[in-house]
């Protein structure tokens, strides 16, 4: 092409930046472009024509109530999950296509941004704010407590998540993706291989969420420890709470191992240092090790908190105390521990050694038997429970019949002979979208269905949730079966043209499998929608819908935005279930003012600024960078000059808000 | 903490406090900033562990014992562990009250800092000119990075400890100045413990 002859030129003004690095010669992008334009405009149209500007800014953008940024960053990766599929279901059908001398219909330029674009996105962008959205929301409910520690910290990390994922959306549309798969492995992402833009949108579309990620990690772990209300010990905290605290351990563990490393591939890139080149002493296994030390943790970042969410729907919809509670906690702290010293298992291939890979190998199948552990305590919890199928029990179920199969299929692959001929092909691409669709999904779905009603007030749609289920479930088998049988035979992962044509029916498969998800998909917005538009007819006044067992079930469903008028004093375990057996009555006078935090603006300040400031690196714009970095400081530091961040709700709202909740009780009985 | 109220599963329920607990503002923080300054000690970590594998490479470079003017990094090391006291004395004045000492003290520990990072911004600039500047060889890019980083962290404390003095002039030492007085101390402490690691496996070792 004629644009790679010129991809370092630049100008003052605008970097690197030209009409030539817009990808108006990929028609594939350009429609997508006009579509997104076309629904972008006609969204700005219809908030102005409402008037919703201002509140969305007061109510929702500046808001510091964990509870709003919890919906939205809901709201963040439903919409980042929909990018992400789409470039999934685009990899199907070019592979399908590819066969018999067709070269399909995506160019390689194309195909090879759009299977990084896919994984980046659904790690970074889907998979961890459904997550981070959950505990956001739950964690402080469940502890008893009003807000996070830090909330403006916490408005602050949910903004540069957006930021993040902003920058890395620009990229579809001015100049392109990284083409280095979603780790971006050196020598590939060196600025000798890869020396256009794409690496850089990469780096910084994760440097800037990860600077939120790791903020909202520290907030959630001095939450959790600093925050629950009397009487609740650590062994006392509902199993979600344990998960999400192990998850930010986790966090703030790794993240900052990701921070570095990226910092040392941009140096490379941007200053020509020799970290990971192939020239003067550089070690590009160096990146391989430092990455997969962040990018395996990364994957129990997801999947802890997910197996909390499946405790408490378990524990509820059997209606007993969940089996094994103290089990699941150790369960949950050797995971933890255990995750960190596993990394090597990714390049088995690397040529270690046999003791090397022996201990990360012996260390990774170590990690099945907590996980075991865990699953006999679900299957222990059902035994003998009255079990309710509603729509979030029906997703632990799912997950537990899939999720053993992943974690088979990962233990296959953790012995290192086996590795050496399944490395790099589709069984493994099958095993770890067994385990994150299997695991982290189905959770996020079976906690999307539990505590919907407690953010919102009313129920999900039944019947478009069942037919979300099924199709989930139908089609995920569908879909990465036939990857699996053909990752045995031997073929590569991210292959754009295939020359046998006796693989052309499993790919036939999984494209089918891939479309039924998609109407799985398609039914959960059905579901959402559905829901909003019957929420009288789903309307739960009780607060407590499904008879749960821990504190969040307690107060009002939407919650006050004070969580609780008065803090509970905490017994046993299931803390909200013990109030109920002792005949709790909520009090109905003696409130008193509330002490909360004040919103603020600064967060989506500080954002916009980062993603400038990413924007200018990426294309090399330095007055931009010039300009636009002192100003991120000195925003912050102006931020520092506000003393007065926290105000009082007075009584009066208080009781008001309470006697509308106790008239709304008594209307229903 | 709260948390702290021991009830047992037997007792007599009561179901919500005689007395709300309160958090009061900042009450979290120096947990939350221990765990912050944990986290940026990982990435200093993550340097030192690529130092580590990549400090021998030269690439048919210099070397350290080369480069490495060893009274001059024991200057600076001077330079910054005095820092370290003086911020310490800085300290003592606030717990006494003293605003116009405590802000004293952070200027006399702000000269400090600053002449460390002269003499550290002299040390790379001669390097550079001797073309052994960060993209020479694999131990030149960790070498760089590892000691720049330390670098960046310092002038961030000192920004940090020059916007410290303006809110303090401005509302005195109030519970929230006195809590980032704190904070600004671990990080400033932080840095000095990272800089001992650094003096010893980076210039020292390097020496031998």
């Amino acid at each position: 092409m004629a644009v790679e002859a010129n991809v370092t030129d630049s100008t003052f003004l605008f970097g690197r930046l030209a009409w030539s690095k817009l990808p108006i010669t990929e028609p594939v992008v350009v429609y997508t472009f006009v579509a997104v334009v076309i629904l972008g405009a006609a969204v700005v149209a219809a908030l102005t024509y409402f008037k919703l500007w201002g509140y969305l800014w007061k109510e929702w953008f500046t808001s510091v109530d964990h509870k709003k940024i919890g919906i939205m960053y809901m709201i963040l990766g439903l919409v980042m999950f929909l990018r992400g599929f789409a470039d999934a279901i685009m990899m199907r059908l070019q592979q399908v296509m590819a066969f018999n001398g067709s070269e399909g219909y995506l160019n390689a330029h194309h195909y090879d941004q759009v299977f990084t674009a896919h994984g980046t996105i659904m790690i970074f962008f889907v998979a961890m704010p459904f997550v981070t959205g959950l505990m956001n929301f739950v964690v402080p409910l469940q502890i008893g407590a009003r807000d996070v520690a830090f909330p403006f910290l916490n408005n602050f990390s949910f903004w540069m998540t957006v930021g993040g994922a902003v920058l890395t959306m620009v990229s579809l549309f001015i100049g392109e993706f990284a083409q280095t798969g979603w780790l971006a492995f050196p020598p590939l992402s060196g600025v000798v291989a890869s020396p256009r833009e794409g690496v850089d949108y990469y780096i910084w579309g994760l440097q800037i969420a990860g600077v939120g990620t790791t903020l909202s990690g520290i907030n959630l772990i001095v939450t959790i420890l600093k925050m629950r209300c009397p009487g609740m010990g650590l062994m006392r905290m509902p199993v979600f709470t344990w998960t999400s605290l192990c998850a930010n351990i986790l966090i703030v563990a790794t993240f900052p191992v990701l921070t570095a490393t990226l910092v040392l591939l941009s140096l490379d890139r941007y200053l020509g240092m020799n970290f990971f080149t192939n020239d003067l002493g550089g070690n590009p296994m160096l990146y391989i090790n430092l990455i997969w030390i962040w990018g395996h943790p990364e994957v129990y970042i997801l999947i802890l908190p997910a197996f909390g969410i499946f405790s408490e729907v378990v524990a509820t919809f059997c209606g007993k105390r969940l089996f094994g509670y103290n089990s699941m906690v150790y369960a949950t702290v050797c995971i933890t521990i255990l995750s960190y010293l596993v990394w090597l298992h990714h390049f088995f291939t690397m040529g270690s050694g046999a003791s090397v890979n022996s201990f990360f190998g012996i260390a990774t199948m170590i990690i099945s038997i907590p996980t075991g552990a865990k699953i006999f305590n679900w299957l222990f919890t059902m035994y003998k429970g009255k079990i309710r199928y509603e729509l979030p029990m029906m997703w632990a179920v799912a997950f537990m019949l899939t999720f053993v199969i992943g974690g088979m299929t990962g233990v296959m692959l953790a012995v290192p002979p086996a590795d050496f001929i399944v490395h790099n092909s589709l069984f493994l691409v099958a095993h770890f979208h067994n385990v994150i669709i299997g695991g982290v999904v189905y959770g996020v779905f079976a906690g999307i269905n539990y505590w919907w009603p407690k953010a919102f007030g009313f129920k999900m749609n039944q019947f478009w949730g069942h037919v979300s289920f099924w199709c989930w479930v139908v089609g995920f088998w569908l879909a990465f079966m036939p990857l699996y049988v053909m990752g045995l035979m031997g073929v590569t992962r991210r292959l754009r043209v295939f020359d046998d044509p006796s693989l052309q029916i499993w790919f036939a498969i999984a494209a089918l499998g891939a479309a039924v998800i998609a109407f799985g998909i398609f039914a959960l917005i059905m579901q959402i929608f559905t829901s909003i538009r019957d929420r009288e007819k789903l309307r739960d006044v009780t607060g407590d819908p499904w008879d749960a067992r821990t504190l969040e079930w307690a107060t009002s469903s939407p919650p006050p935005a004070y969580n609780f008028a008065f803090t509970p004093v905490v017994y046993d375990v299931d803390a909200w279930h013990d109030m109920k057996e002792h005949g709790y009555k909520r009090p109905l006078s003696g409130f008193k003012p509330i002490h909360m935090p004040k919103n603020t603006g600064t967060g989506v300040v500080l954002a916009a600024i980062s993603v400038v400031l990413g924007f200018a690196l990426v294309w090399h714009i330095w007055w931009l960078v010039v300009l636009s970095f002192p100003a991120l400081i000195a925003a912050a530091i102006w931020h520092t000059f506000d003393y007065n961040r926290d105000f009082y709700i007075p009584e009066a709202t208080v009781t008001e808000t309470e006697d509308a909740r106790t008239k709304a009780l008594s209307n229903a009985v | 903490m709260s948390s702290e109220i021991v009830t047992d599963p037997g007792d007599e329920r009561v179901f919500h406090p005689a007395e709300e607990p309160h958090h009061p503002e900042g009450h979290s923080t120096p947990l939350g900033f221990w765990i912050y300054l944990m986290s940026d000690c990982l990435i200093f970590a993550i340097l030192f562990a690529t130092f580590g594998v990549l400090g021998t490479r030269y690439a048919g470079g210099p070397d350290p014992k080369e480069l490495f003017d060893l009274p001059l990094v024991a200057l600076n090391t001077a330079m910054l562990l005095i820092s370290s006291i003086t911020y310490g004395f800085a300290m003592l004045q606030m717990h006494e009250g003293n605003q116009k000492g405590t802000i004293k003290w952070l200027g006399i520990t702000a000269a400090f800092g600053a002449a460390f990072l002269c003499i550290e911004l002299y040390e790379f600039s001669h390097m550079i000119h001797e073309g052994a500047g960060p993209g020479r060889s694999a131990f030149l890019s960790a070498f760089f990075t590892l000691v720049g980083t330390h670098g960046l962290h310092v002038t961030f404390g000192l920004v940090w400890l020059a916007v410290l003095v303006v809110q303090v002039r401005k509302h005195g030492l109030t519970l929230a100045n006195q809590r980032r007085i704190n904070c600004l101390s671990l990080f400033w402490h932080f840095l000095d413990v990272i800089w001992i690691g650094v003096f010893t496996f980076v210039y020292l070792m390097g020496m031998i």
